[in-house]
């Protein structure tokens, strides 16, 4: 009851959430310098022309009538058409989403995994050469900035030894293997960005519940190290490790636009600028309205995991 | 005491030194333990107790090591067994009881799957381990024992959890028991009823005990022999009786004094006029009610006690006289004007006259600021005195809680407890105030340290006549200090008065339940205790309009009901 109770309330903070980015979004791209008949006609356009295709766009109307107009065909699923391409937006989205969901689904199911065992191992050796040299690394991989490490494994896994290909463009036709194969090198360099985070979060939080009365007590139980730090320790620190597990996703999804471009990948992120730059409004909005509901999902994910770890509220006295 | 003499020691402890980095925190303790045999440790805060206890165990807290000496159980070293054996040895031949059981179990789990884990390592079978488990709750008087185990560690009272602890570091059959302070986190009452249940157990199990407590009285009542340790260092030893009866060393008898020698406060029949008046008083948190139609009077120059167990809703009246939660019903009066509800709306004079004292003084000082910037800062917050003039009554502030001017460059860290408690007093003299609010002042001190710290506040309150409300759960710093006595209990004012009337028959049954419960070092105390103690719940002719907890009302129930039981029986055996 109480717990029901808790995750509606969360829900609903997460509707009025993506309602505010919704505001954002539209506001942002207001601010746009320019506008979609300037961009479409180019330098050379008349002032007539400009005018007649701004009447058609309806981009004469006033603000709050657009923004109304665009929410509400947005929630019944009518994206509308590409004002560039004049192609309908929505089976593109498809696409791309999709493109972008393969990639971070594929760099997440490595990096969590291994971010946990490595955390929880560096918690278990704390303070030895092991978890140093963890530390150093995981620290490493995330100093240097992405397109730096995506070049490096592409000069040298894709041109020196020939390993894998150095563009990861896929399409559907290829089967999964190929394009598994295909975005090995992005999903990696995706990897060394996100893997220090919840490695480190791991760690801290596991430590801090070390400290507490029941973990001596399971040791003069006479639990061994492991026994302690997997059963009685990494229960309690689920809470912000999901926290920050969450934020390493919806960064793999939203934060991935240098490693597409990069490693031309067909992606949400390079679908997005490419919109900013030709003044696809439309487009940049339904792309950034996904990229917070993302956001705002995986939080909520991460919020209802805690809540659901938390013995006191999962059986109330 | 014969069989026990024939038998080898359990467990010996040789010579044992223990340094924390360079710091000695055992300078060489020895003593054996026979086979069902209690022996008590007592001691203040540095003594070494629980180092030493958790030694037997052959565990070291982080930063300490074991220098010297050693700890043989049944002839073998403890800190040189593999990790296998030191892991049967730990949760299964020698158990450990910590101080707060609230703490100590892991909050995610059940509680019988805690208390099963040694015994599952031990490649027991789930259905007699899920027995053990449920006869000992039963036998340790936990209500509902067969679903008991079922509830995890925040569903129970602190009272039942450590009765579970208890249950835990008895279901291996162990050797020995480690019991670390295991009823000083509890109420009075409900500590009663938990040592009875531990004396009961350890001797129907016939383990070995060592019992580590700074109360001597609660020690005494369930020792065999008794080690006074001061500053890693053994100071006495002998039998429970020798050791009570005739101390032979000057500090054992200073531990035994400070319960007993209290010279009472002089009564005060001239002070009529009354700096607070508390009239009908009532407060809630949200919807629950915490305190119902309180009425009570502070005397100028003079010392209200406020007595209660947790959750009585002693602290939320010193909330609502300081302002910090807004009352719900009834007026406060104070120094002849009325109190405006909430701290924002009372001037700054108001708040000057009423200062406050906390309980722990390392957190109530800022670590970053010097002695003489803390106890600086009302001088120059509510008199606006130059800087020259600040320094000098800092200077006289210190000479009057007995620290010299020197400790006004010191920093919290280097000072001890008892001299953070006597910062802490000294900032709020620097206000001088009417009123200081003393809230638990000195429950978190060593007996004789508190002892102190309750003589300075009687001296500073005859050279300055200053009032005092004194809220505690420590009935045994009321006599010292009280010249009123108001007892609290879930919500109410059950008994108020002159301290004399209070503490003197005819008693309000809940005054005497409360005090009867407070350990004494005399002979058989436990069991007449128990045996004479009126019924907890009997208590409540008048509706409980403020149970703070609505759950605790029926854990309640439950322990009393399940305390009868081994007294019943301990006192035929």
């Amino acid at each position: 009851m109480v717990l029901t109770r808790l995750i509606a309330k969360r829900l609903f903070g997460a509707l009025v959430t993506l309602w505010f980015v919704t505001v954002l979004i539209f506001l942002a791209v207001e601010c746009l310098p320019g506008d979609a008949a300037e961009a479409l006609l180019g330098k050379d356009a008349t002032p007539v022309a400009v005018e007649n295709l701004r009447a058609e766009l309806h981009l004469n109307d006033p603000p709050v009538e657009r923004y109304v107009g665009w929410l509400g065909r947005v929630a019944v699923g009518d994206l509308g058409k590409s004002l560039t391409t004049n192609r309908p937006i929505a089976p593109m989205l498809a696409t791309r989403l999709s493109n972008t969901l393969f990639l971070a689904a594929t760099a997440a199911a490595i990096a969590v995994p291994l971010a946990i065992i490595l955390g929880l191992v560096s918690a278990l050796y704390r303070g030895t050469r092991l978890d140093r040299v963890i530390s150093v690394l995981s620290l490493a991989s995330i100093s240097f900035p992405e397109f730096f490490v995506g070049y490096i494994l592409l000069v040298v896994f894709a041109l020196n030894l020939g390993w894998f290909p150095v563009l990861s463009g896929i399409n559907p036709d290829m089967g999964l293997g190929e394009q598994l194969h295909r975005i090995v090198l992005p999903a990696l360099t995706l990897v060394c960005l996100v893997l220090a985070y919840m490695m480190r979060m791991t760690r801290a939080a596991v430590i801090n519940v070390l400290s507490n009365p029941y973990i001596e007590m399971a040791e003069l139980k006479g639990c061994s190290r492991r026994e302690i730090i997997v059963r009685h320790a990494f229960v309690n620190a689920v809470g912000p490790v999901a926290n920050v597990v969450a934020l390493s996703l919806a960064y793999l999804v939203v934060g991935v636009v240098v490693v597409e471009v990069v490693f031309t990948y067909p992606g949400l992120g390079q679908w997005m600028v490419d919109s900013v730059s030709k003044q696809d409004i439309l487009v940049v909005q339904i792309c950034g309205l996904i990229f917070g509901a993302t956001y705002i999902g995986l939080n909520l994910t991460a919020d209802i995991v805690a809540v659901l770890f938390n013995p006191k509220l999962r059986h109330p006295r | 005491m014969e069989t026990i003499n024939a038998a080898q020691p359990i467990l010996q402890v040789r010579d044992l030194r223990v340094q924390a980095g360079s710091q000695p925190i055992l300078k060489g303790v020895s003593f054996d333990l026979y086979p069902g045999e209690v022996l008590g440790l007592i001691g203040e805060s540095g003594a070494g107790k629980s180092t030493l206890g958790l030694a037997a165990l052959g565990h070291m807290r982080g930063g300490c090591a074991c220098v010297g000496g050693e700890v043989l159980f049944r002839g073998q070293d403890v800190f040189s067994l593999p990790p296998r054996q030191a892991g049967m040895l730990r949760g299964r031949r020698i158990t450990y009881v910590a101080q707060s059981a609230a703490a100590s179990f892991n909050p995610a789990y059940t509680l019988e799957s805690q208390i099963a884990e040694p015994l599952r390592r031990g490649g027991g079978s789930s259905g007699p381990i899920a027995r053990t488990i449920r006869n000992l709750f039963r036998r340790l008087g936990l209500p509902q024992p067969d679903i008991f185990g079922a509830r995890y560690p925040h569903q129970v009272s602190g009272g039942q959890l450590q009765r579970a602890m208890t249950a835990m570091a008895l279901a291996p059959e162990p050797d020995i028991v480690v019991f670390d302070e295991p009823t000083t986190a509890l109420d009075v009452t409900t500590q009663l009823e938990v040592l009875a249940a531990i004396k009961q157990a350890i001797r129907e199990e016939g383990s070995a005990a060592l019992y580590i407590s700074h109360d001597l009285a609660v020690v005494s009542q369930i020792s065999d022999r008794i080690m006074v340790l001061r500053h890693g260092q053994m100071v006495e030893e002998g039998t429970t009786r020798e050791l009570i009866d005739t101390p032979k060393q000057d500090y054992t008898r200073r531990l035994l004094n400070v319960s007993h020698a209290v010279v009472p406060a002089e009564v005060r029949e001239d002070a009529r006029d009354e700096v607070l008046s508390i009239r009908g008083l009532s407060a809630r948190y949200g919807s629950v009610p915490v305190l119902d139609d309180v009425t009570l009077g502070v005397r100028r120059g003079t010392t209200l006690a406020v007595v209660g167990e947790s959750g009585s809703g002693k602290s939320t009246l010193a909330k609502v006289v300081t302002g910090l939660v807004p009352a719900a019903g009834g007026t406060l009066t104070f120094a002849g004007k009325a109190l405006r509800p909430t701290l924002k709306a009372r001037d700054k004079d108001t708040l000057r006259r009423m200062q406050m004292i906390f309980q722990i003084p390392d957190t109530a000082l800022n670590p970053r600021q010097t002695v003489g910037e803390i106890i600086g800062r009302p001088l120059s917050f509510y008199f606006g005195l130059p800087r020259a003039e600040v320094e000098r009554r800092v200077a006289d502030l210190l000479r009057d809680i007995e620290l010299g001017p020197e400790f006004a460059r010191r920093y919290p860290s280097e000072l001890s407890g008892g001299q953070k408690q006597r910062v802490c007093i000294a900032r709020a003299l620097a206000a001088d105030p009417d009123l200081i609010i003393c809230d638990e002042v000195t429950s978190a001190l060593d007996p004789l340290v508190a002892e102190g710290i309750i003589k300075l506040l009687r001296r500073l309150q005859e050279e300055k006549g200053v009032s005092y409300i004194f809220i505690t759960h420590d009935l045994g710093t009321v006599k010292a200090i009280a010249h009123d006595i108001a007892v609290m209990r879930r919500g109410r004012v059950v008994d108020c008065g002159a301290r004399d009337a209070v503490l003197s028959p005819p008693f309000h049954p809940y005054t005497e339940l409360l005090f009867t419960s407070l350990p004494t070092t005399r002979e058989g105390w436990l069991e007449e205790a128990l045996a004479k103690r009126p019924d907890p719940d009997a208590l409540d002719g008048t509706a409980p309009g403020a149970s703070q907890e609505a759950g605790q009302a029926n854990a309640r129930t439950g322990h009393r009901r399940g305390a009868d039981r081994p007294v019943a029986s301990g006192m035929g055996g």
